[in-house]
């Protein structure tokens, strides 16, 4: 059941204007990673920034960010100082809304004492610690360089420095993890106590290392034990009072990720950097990927967008359920729902149990299920 | 008009791969019936597929001027003749054509079953044989122990034997000698009423049906008005002329030419292959001895993936159906795969060519159901049916006796394989009939066989235990009544009907735990646990369950990924869309084909 309260607080999301900013810079490429990163190039930092400066300035105003999100690659790489600098060009630029929700993406193991108060300084007032594992067999499986003691270490730190929010990602479901471990993992999460936990299911994503592991044999996650850790993520975590309002994030009240809900409720959102995602006026954009590429172009007063692909009609109103959909509040049923409904797979869907109908509300009952649904939004044909 | 006494009428007859066609090239080439700017690989295949597969599927035909050592020119046709065992009636066909066959064997292999059985049919026809080794010039080649067989066959001296080699075209003058030598003039009387053999036809777009004839008795004239003696049909003559290969209108032939007529029919139907052609006008007043239409042996459901493709389907099955008489099909309905055609065959090569055209030429995406037999079925209350498909097959309570096909089954095989056959045989309900040594290293073999047992893999098996050495060819050999039960599988506890079979009451054990562990595999885990039964009637003889799946949601979506994700996912509902929806569980094309592949 839904409270019209929380559904109406979700759908307002629709209305946030934010702004997503990538930093590709890591130390090495994690094994299952497939984002926009780059390892070993760190000599290109400066010039990058410059040019995701350059970036930021030349795109067109809108209206003071009431969210930015500053992600990867591993942004705490380049530490405060130059991560305030690119606030700074965005506040500048686009300005900043009362209260707005800035966050960044950090790795345990470039916590420092005192590099969380200067974030603060900066302007940063919610933190995503990329922890995956608070177990050091799984975390060495995973490619990560800190251990179990790092990242309860970065955590606390990260919780005392002054972040209205504080959330951790965790990752489930490598071969090496076992239903213990993982929910070892959840109840230190749990003790630390941030205010929001990510889980994530390992992914096998097409031309990664992983991905490469596995055609050679090596051992695939495997779906059913990720099932079952799924739902040991959503119990245990709901009983410290996490709830979970999307297939895989989780949060304590009022902590809810606000430039992701935004997405979530279809609003637009700017983009900057290398392989940086926009939506604005309707039109997704996506910019280059490759680092020197961006750089160039920019440098040249060219624009870093590769291609761009309007939504509009039928398309936007799938969009509208695809992306909502995730969320354990729904969509409002619209007219995509009600075709959902009356399509063959809706029926489907529904006499399994895997999608509800609720206070003109469509929500999808069973989580594990989200892209049979999915796929059946996009199928969709408009209604005549 | 050619002088009778100088004609020699004759068919190749080889086994595929033995060199029919390349040597049909070299005598093109010897009488300069073609140039060597005009000279194509394997002149005599028209089609693509014969080309690519190495056979022949329409007999031809096409005439040879030859300067023998006397001096004097003679006519020589050459008929074509296909090499595979479903065509045999083909064959036949050709025989009936001609005076003479030349034999023709691989020095390196040795006669092969099939090549064996059409040799037996050219001697109960009366024709002169005429035996050769082909390929001699391979280092493989054991010409001696090659001509031993054929002695042993045909009995006479190993030194008739011809040696020759298509290849390099050693041995053909040679070969035209002999056949001039050997091959008796066709016998006919000019003066007598017309009589002429319609041995092949086929449809042009433009021009109608064409008519490969051959004259028995008296003359065929442009302008003629002829019967055709079966249906009774009268049709001037609008262009009589030879192949030589190049089609040349000729005014007139006489007894023993062979050459082609149209006369404007457009109804392929309407022209009966073996039918006798005589004159309207002082007719003949018997026909020539004509022969069996073939019968379809193996039947299977041929369905379009996509069901708005079914009119294509049968457009396609038209079509092709206007140059192979022998392809049958009816409409049919399946509650899995929709609507489609049951559709007979001569054979299991000629399902594969017929399924192969229908993909390639007419690029239709299809699921063939497991080829089947025509069973004769007597009811209680004593009326008889005959069942192609496993569906119609009525409730047990209602069934007298169900019979089943038979063949004759001859195989050709070196005898250290002899065991292996032997179980193979027997473990497909297989009686031995005799069993003859050619030589000290090869035998022959010949079973009484269910011919259902043989529709699926036998071939293939044979092949493989004997390492390909062994060769195969069948004839229909009536009705038994078998102990035949049908085996339904059953999805999440609805019956299947495209997985249904008919098979032996001791086998059905066997058939449905290899069904349902097959599927088990090839159908994707989904939202529900599904059930795998195999039944006979309301008996589950076996079962397995395809457990639900339990997580299908990707692990994140954010603003980076959402294009990327969406495109993602319409391809997995493009993929989706392939799948037949069967009840509530979707099956995928590929188990439909892979599940009715039996192999051991």
């Amino acid at each position: 059941m839904i409270s019209a309260a929380s559904a109406a607080a979700v759908d307002a999301a629709a209305d946030i204007a934010s702004a997503y900013v990538h930093i590709p810079f890591c130390a090495r490429v994690c094994p299952y990673c497939d984002f926009t990163v780059v390892a070993g190039r760190d000599d290109v930092t400066d010039r990058y920034l410059d040019a995701l400066g350059t970036d930021i300035a030349s795109t067109p105003g809108w209206r003071p960010f009431d969210a930015v999100f500053v992600g990867g690659g591993t942004p705490s790489r380049i530490g405060p100082e130059r991560l305030a600098g690119v606030l700074d060009r965005v506040r500048t630029h686009h300005g900043l809304a009362p209260g707005a929700e800035v966050t960044l993406e950090a790795n345990p193991e470039d916590l420092e004492a005192g590099t969380g108060e200067r974030l603060v300084a900066a302007g940063f007032n919610r933190i995503s610690l990329g922890v995956q594992s608070f177990d050091d067999r799984v975390l060495g499986d995973l490619g990560r360089m800190h251990d179990r003691r790092g990242a309860v270490r970065a955590v606390e730190m990260a919780l005392q420095s002054g972040f209205s929010s504080v959330s951790v990602d965790l990752i489930f479901g490598s071969p090496a993890e076992t239903d213990d471990s993982w929910s070892q993992s959840l109840s230190t999460a749990v003790a630390l106590g941030p205010h929001h936990v990510s889980t994530y299911s390992l992914t096998v994503e097409p031309g990664t290392v992983l991905w490469k592991q596995v055609r050679r044999g090596a051992e695939e996650p495997d779906p059913d034990a990720q099932a079952d850790r799924w739902e040991m993520a959503t119990e245990l975590l709901a009983a410290a009072g996490y709830e979970r309002y999307e297939v895989s994030n989780h949060a304590l009240p009022g902590h809810h990720c606000r430039y992701n809900a935004a997405v979530w409720a279809h609003a637009e959102y700017l983009a900057f950097g290398v392989g940086a995602h926009g939506y604005r006026n309707g039109v997704r954009t996506v910019n280059v990927r490759r680092l020197d590429t961006y750089i160039d172009r920019v440098e040249r007063g060219l624009g870093p967008v590769q291609s761009s692909d309007a939504v509009d009609g039928w398309a936007r109103e799938q969009e509208r359920l695809f992306v909502g959909l995730r969320r354990s509040s729904g969509v409002e049923l619209g007219e995509g729902g009600k075709a959902l409904i009356a399509s063959e797979d809706g029926r489907r869907l529904a006499e399994f149990g895997v999608i509800e109908v609720d206070d003109d509300r469509l929500v999808v009952a069973r989580p594990l299920f989200t892209d049979e649904v999915l796929r059946a939004v996009v199928g969709l044909d408009p209604p005549l | 008009m050619i002088d009778q006494s100088r004609i020699r009428n004759f068919s190749i007859i080889a086994h595929i791969d033995h060199g029919k066609s390349t040597l049909a090239d070299r005598l093109l080439e010897r009488t300069g019936a073609i140039t060597e700017r005009e000279m194509r690989d394997q002149v005599l295949d028209t089609m693509d597929l014969e080309r690519e597969r190495g056979i022949t599927i329409k007999a031809n035909n096409v005439r040879l001027t030859y300067r023998a050592r006397d001096g004097l020119d003679y006519t020589i046709h050459l008929i074509d003749t296909p090499g595979h065992v479903d065509f045999s009636y083909e064959v036949s066909r050709s025989l009936a054509a001609c005076e003479g066959a030349l034999l023709l064997a691989d020095a390196a292999q040795g006669v092969q079953a099939q090549t064996l059985a059409n040799a037996y049919l050219a001697i109960e026809a009366g024709l002169e044989i005429v035996p050769a080794l082909n390929k001699i010039d391979l280092p493989a080649a054991d010409p001696d122990r090659v001509a031993g067989e054929l002695v042993n066959i045909l009995g006479g001296e190993p030194d008739d034997v011809l040696r020759i080699s298509a290849k390099t075209g050693d041995g053909v003058e040679e070969l035209f000698e002999r056949l001039v030598r050997d091959v008796p003039p066709p016998a006919g009387e000019v003066t007598a009423p017309l009589r002429a053999l319609v041995f092949d036809s086929h449809f042009d777009a433009y021009r109608g049906v064409v008519c490969s004839i051959r004259i028995v008795d008296g003359r065929m004239s442009r302008g003629q008005q002829v019967r055709f003696m079966a249906t009774g049909d009268d049709h001037g003559v609008s262009e009589l002329g030879v192949l030589t290969p190049k089609a040349t209108p000729v005014d007139t032939l006489g007894p023993g030419e062979v050459g082609y007529l149209i006369t404007g029919e457009k109804e392929i139907d309407r022209i009966k292959v073996g039918d006798t052609i005589t004159a309207v006008r002082d007719p003949a007043t018997s026909p020539l001895p004509g022969y069996d239409e073939p019968k379809p042996m193996v039947f299977s459901g041929i369905f379009p993936t996509d069901g708005d493709d079914f009119e294509d389907l049968r457009e396609a099955l038209d079509k092709l159906r206007l140059n192979d008489s022998s392809l049958v099909y009816e409409p049919e309905t399946s509650k899995a795969l929709g609507f489609g055609f049951r559709t007979g065959f001569l054979g299991l090569l000629h399902m594969e060519i017929v399924r192969e055209r229908l993909e390639r030429e007419y690029d239709l995406d299809l699921v063939a159901t497991a080829p089947s037999v025509a069973y004769e079925v007597v009811l209680t209350d004593g009326s008889e049916i005959e069942v192609r498909s496993p569906q119609d097959l009525p409730d047990p309570s209602g069934i007298q006796t169900v019979s089943e096909p038979y063949i004759r089954a001859m195989i050709l095989s070196p005898a250290e394989f002899i065991g292996t056959i032997m179980e193979l045989v027997t473990n497909r309900r297989g009686v031995m009939g005799s069993m003859t040594y050619l030589s000290p290293e090869r035998v022959e073999m010949t079973y009484r066989i269910p011919l259902a047992e043989i529709v699926l893999d036998f071939y293939d098996n044979l092949k493989s235990r004997t390492k390909g050495y062994a060769s195969l060819d069948y004839e229909p050999d009536g009705y038994a009544p078998s102990d035949l039960v049908k085996v339904d599988v059953l999805l999440n506890g609805a019956a299947v009907d495209a997985f249904s079979s008919i098979v032996h009451r001791d086998k059905a054990q066997d058939y449905g735990k290899m069904m349902v562990e097959r599927l088990k595999e090839l159908i994707p885990r989904q939202m529900f646990d599904i059930p795998i039964q195999a039944a006979i009637g309301s008996r589950i003889i076996s079962r397995e369950t395809v457990k639900a799946r339990r997580k299908d949601v990707t692990a994140k979506c954010y603003g980076g990924d959402i294009s990327r994700k969406r495109k993602l996912l319409e391809k997995q509902k493009e993929g989706k869309k392939r799948m037949k929806m069967v009840g509530s569980v979707e099956v995928p094309q590929e188990a439909f084909v892979a599940a009715l592949q039996v192999d051991q």
